[in-house]
This record gives C-alpha cells, structure tokens and sequence, in this order.
C-alpha cells in the first residue's frame, strides 16, 4: 500500500472511530433535510426543477460546512496530540501526508453528500426533472466539497488549535464566496477578473442549472490543487521546526 | 555512525544548543544527561531530522540531515518525551499504522511487530484500545513503534518520564536488551538510569557539551576529591585527633564499632591518601582497612552544573566539615 493509502485509511478510521465523524453526518443530513422541506418544497406550488435548483443551492451550503467541520481537526488535532511527530520522522513526504489525510476526508464527505440522494430522488419521482439534471448538481457539489475541504486542509496545517483552523478555512472560503459581491462593485476589467474567482455563483450555479462546462471544473480542480500545495508547503516548513 | 560538528540551534535569538561536537559509534548505548532546559531534547531533534541546525553539519551513516533526511528518517526510530499515539487505537494497529509508515507489509510486518511486542511486554494489551492504557504501558508502546522496523538508530527521549518506580525498571531491562541491536540515543536527568543503562555520558549544560565519557573517566577526570571508608583500631577521639589537623580531609564522620574499633568515612583531597595513612600510623592506631567509595556520577553532575562548564572546580565548595 502506498503512503497515502496508509495515512487515508488510518484517518478514515479516525473518522469513524470517533463520535465526531457521526455526529458531523448526523447534523449535516438533518439540516439538509430541514432546508429542502422548508425552503426549496416551500409552501405553494412549484415547479420540480426550482426545487432542485434550490436544493442544490443549500446543498452546496451544508456541504462547505461540512468539508470545514471534517477538515479543521486533520492537521490541528495532530499537532495538540503530538502525534504528527510519529509521520514526520517516518520516511513519508509531506505531500504524501497531505494527500492522505485529504482523500480521506474527501472520502467521508462524498459519502455524506451521495447520502442525500433520496431528496432529489424524491423531486426525481414525483415531479419532472431529468437524471442528467441531478448528476449536474451532484457533480457540482462533490467538486465545491473538494475544494473548500482543500481550503479546510490548508487552514488546519496553518493552525494550532481546531478552532482556529475552522476559523481560517471559513475566512478563506468567506472571501471567495464574496468575491462575486465585490467583483459588481469593481469597474472592468478587474470586477470581472475577480468575479472568476467566485466559488458559488460564477461557478456552481452552471452544474446546479444542469451545465456542466469544462471551465467550472477546471476552476475547482485547480484551486483544490493549488491549496493542497500551498498545504503541502506549509507542512514542508512546520516539519524542520 | 553519527558526526556532529560545531552545531548551533537558535530560536530567534535564543541559543538552544551551541557548538556541539561529538562522534558516536555504531552498538554504544548513550545517555545524555542535563537539567531542564540543558539542550538535550533539542540535540535528539536535530539527530531525528525534525530541527535544522543553524550552523554546523550532523551526519548520520554518511547522511546530512539536511541534503538527505528521507534517507536517515528510514535509519531512525524515535520516542519524544510524549509518545506519539492515537487515543482511538488499539495497539496493534497502532503498531501495524506505525510499520507501514516504515514501509513493512505482510508477513515481514507481521514479524516484525510480534517482535517489537515481544520486547516491550505488550501481548497482553494488544487488542486494546491505547485510551485504555496506563501511562507505563503508553510508553511501552511508544518504543515498540520506535523499533517496530528494527532501525539502526534508536533515539529515546525521557523514556522513564513519568513512571513508577517498578516501571523504570522494566523500562531498564527493556533497554538492556535493546543494546546491541540498535545504537541507542537516550535523554534523561535522573541520574540512575544513565548510570544503569549507558556506555558513554554527554553531559549537557546551557546548551553545550559540558563533558564526555564514561562514568569512571568524568569522575577521575572531574573529581579531585575522594569519599574514604576507614577502619581503625583505636579510639574515636584518637582518630579524630589523628585526622583532623590534615587541610586536605574535608568531612570526618567517625562511629564506633565495637570497643575497639572505629569505622570513619572521610572525604579527601584525591592526592591527599597517603597522608592520612601516615597520620593514623604515626598516632598510633591500627589501619584495618581503607577503600575508596564509588564517587557517584551524581557529583560529576552537580560539579558540572554548577561550574557550567567542562573545567570543574577543584575543589567542592563545602568547607570542611568534621564530626565524631
């Protein structure tokens, strides 16, 4: 086994291990639940697709919560414990490092979100959307999970303490999201340089209408890679201290 | 197998340690040995790759900890002074976790931890949760993950933090056994576990090497005076009036043994013996006996501690001090 698959199923199992990894499943599920029968079903008759839009919109809310949530304890914890000591003596490189306890929480959070499948499968069965529609939404919702719980990584590398490391993925995040706000605010070309920075509007709101283009994937690819890196570097340094 | 020359470590502008240089063989079991704050875990850091030297060069098997550390993180096995371990754990797979990271699979994984837990006296608590263990058995683990991939260098600090005293010693045949196998780094400042468990003593003090060797050679080389066992035949008063005008007897505590017989102890300029043999001739008494007292590598420490350097007083800052 490689040493991201070691380092993955070791972190795995402290997810599941703990009641933190439940607990965390557990509310996001039940919110998920609250949102979709209080806002996206709301009171008067709707049509099925502004339903899943609408779903889909808070999905990506709970989903962000969550990857910060699963993310903030991966390096922070470890640093409290002293238990990084044990991984940077062991011949692993810390992209290996970094990698592993990201795919993890990847993992744990791909599960949560596919487990909120039956909401749209609802919509699915009663109303009239299409599959591609709710594939669309899913993909963008796995692909806003990777980014902002590769923000989460980067945050809890940065951090001492869990909660600070949950405060500064919600900053980094909280600044990305504004960013389509502030790039209306802008004069071009630079309003519209910063609004392709947008991590919701200029870029979800395509998968959750149902489109998927390529440069909204690129977009989450890249600033998935890019905080893994700066992660990746940021563990580089801490390991020499 | 280690060459440290002329390391310095600075935090800011704080010295942690400073030009340290020594050698170690491959097979020696050596303790360093320094108060709180005498630079021992920082020196043990900069071995284990998790500090870089400020200035100066450490080598590890031909390995610079700083061109090559992935090399030397495979030669090494280390234990912090607080085990690395996850609560949620059992120790198997704690250990199993651990080995994999040294890269050991299968049966040679297998092999290797039923070692480890042989060593460590931990197959009883195998299947348990690490939670669930005292704080004796915690560090047990802590070294099984050390030496789980059998490494070269065996690096533990403050091993015996912590423990009872009937854990400090299993902890002490624990380690006995290791020697040989691996060359063995350990910290500590109990002085008794240097003592029992290594070949070669650094002692630390305020960052630098205050001296090295074995016990034998920093007491002949760092003590100039010598604690006497004396039996006479003779008289308390005799004897007391026999010694006591000699400059270089520092303490005399005579008691009586019998009607006839005095038994002293006395502490004595090194080059001084002879004159004492000859004051007790020369007044008449009876010389049964004279040994020398082992000089106890606690009064090399101390001596070196408190002169904060390899240049020990040569003479204890007592004064004498004479009672019958």
């Amino acid at each position: 086994m490689s040493n991201i698959g070691i380092i993955a199923r070791r972190e795995l199992g402290g997810y599941f291990r703990t009641p933190s990894g439940y607990l965390i499943a557990a509310a996001t599920l039940v919110v998920q639940g609250l949102l979709f029968n209080t806002r996206a079903l709301g009171t008067g008759a709707r049509l099925s697709s502004q339903v899943l839009i609408d779903f889909l919109r808070d999905s990506s809310g709970t989903t962000t919560v969550a990857a910060v949530l699963l993310t903030m304890r991966l390096f922070a914890e470890e640093r409290q414990s002293g238990t990084l000591t044990l991984l940077f003596t062991s011949p692993v490189r810390e992209s290996e490092i970094v990698i592993g306890k990201f795919l993890s929480a990847l993992v744990v959070l791909s599960l949560l979100v596919l487990a909120s499948v039956y909401l749209p499968a609802l919509i699915f069965v009663n109303g009239k959307v299409s599959i591609g529609h709710i594939a669309s939404g899913y993909l963008g919702l796995l692909l806003v999970g990777a980014a902002t719980a590769s923000l989460g990584v980067l945050g809890s590398a940065l951090a001492r303490t869990q909660l600070m490391a949950g405060v500064l993925a919600t900053v980094l995040i909280f600044v990305l999201f504004l960013a389509w706000a502030l790039s209306r605010v802008v004069d071009p070309p630079f309003g519209t340089i910063i609004s392709h920075f947008s991590l919701y509007e200029k870029h979800f709101f395509p998968f959750m209408r149902g489109l998927v283009q390529l440069s909204d994937i690129v977009y989450y690819v890249s600033l998935t890679y890019l905080s893994l890196f700066a992660a990746t570097r940021v563990i580089q340094s801490q390991r020499w201290q | 197998m280690i060459v440290v020359d002329n390391v310095s470590k600075y935090y800011g502008s704080r010295r942690a340690v400073a030009d340290l240089t020594f050698e170690i063989r491959a097979g020696e079991c050596i303790g360093f040995l320094g108060l709180n704050g005498a630079g021992k875990s920082t020196t043990l850091r900069l071995l284990s790759c998790l500090l870089l030297p400020t200035s100066g060069r450490i080598s590890v098997r031909g390995f610079d900890v700083v061109t090559h550390p992935h090399e030397i993180r495979k030669l090494i096995g280390y234990l912090p002074d607080t085990p690395p371990l996850y609560l949620e754990m059992t120790v198997k797979e704690y250990l199993d976790f651990a080995g994999r990271l040294r890269g050991l699979e299968g049966a040679e994984l297998n092999k290797m931890r039923d070692r480890a837990v042989r060593l460590c006296s931990l197959k009883e608590v195998l299947l348990l949760p690490i939670s669930q263990l005292s704080h004796g058995y915690r560090q047990r683990v802590g070294i099984a993950q050390a030496i789980i991939h059998g490494p070269t260098l065996l690096i533990l600090d403050e091993p015996i933090q912590g423990l009872d005293p009937v854990q400090i010693v299993e902890m002490r045949n624990m380690i006995g056994e290791l020697r040989g196998e691996h060359t063995i780094l350990l910290s500590t400042h109990i002085l008794s576990e240097i003592e029992a468990t290594c070949d070669r003593i650094l002692v630390m003090h305020q960052g630098r090497i205050a001296a090295q060797g074995t016990e034998d050679e920093l007491a002949a080389r760092l003590l100039k005076t010598r604690s006497l066992e004396l039996e006479v035949r003779g008289t308390a008063e005799l004897l007391t009036a026999a010694l006591a005008p000699i400059p270089a007897v520092r303490k005399l505590h005579v008691t009586p043994h019998g009607d006839t017989v005095v038994r002293a102890t006395i502490e004595v300029d090194d080059a001084a013996r002879e004159q004492v043999s000859r004051a007790i001739f020369d007044a008449g008494l009876g010389l049964l006996s004279m040994h020398g007292q082992s000089t106890g590598l606690e009064a090399v420490f101390l001596q070196l501690s408190s002169s904060g350097s390899g240049q020990a007083s040569a003479r204890p800052a007592a004064g004498a001090e004479i009672s019958a």
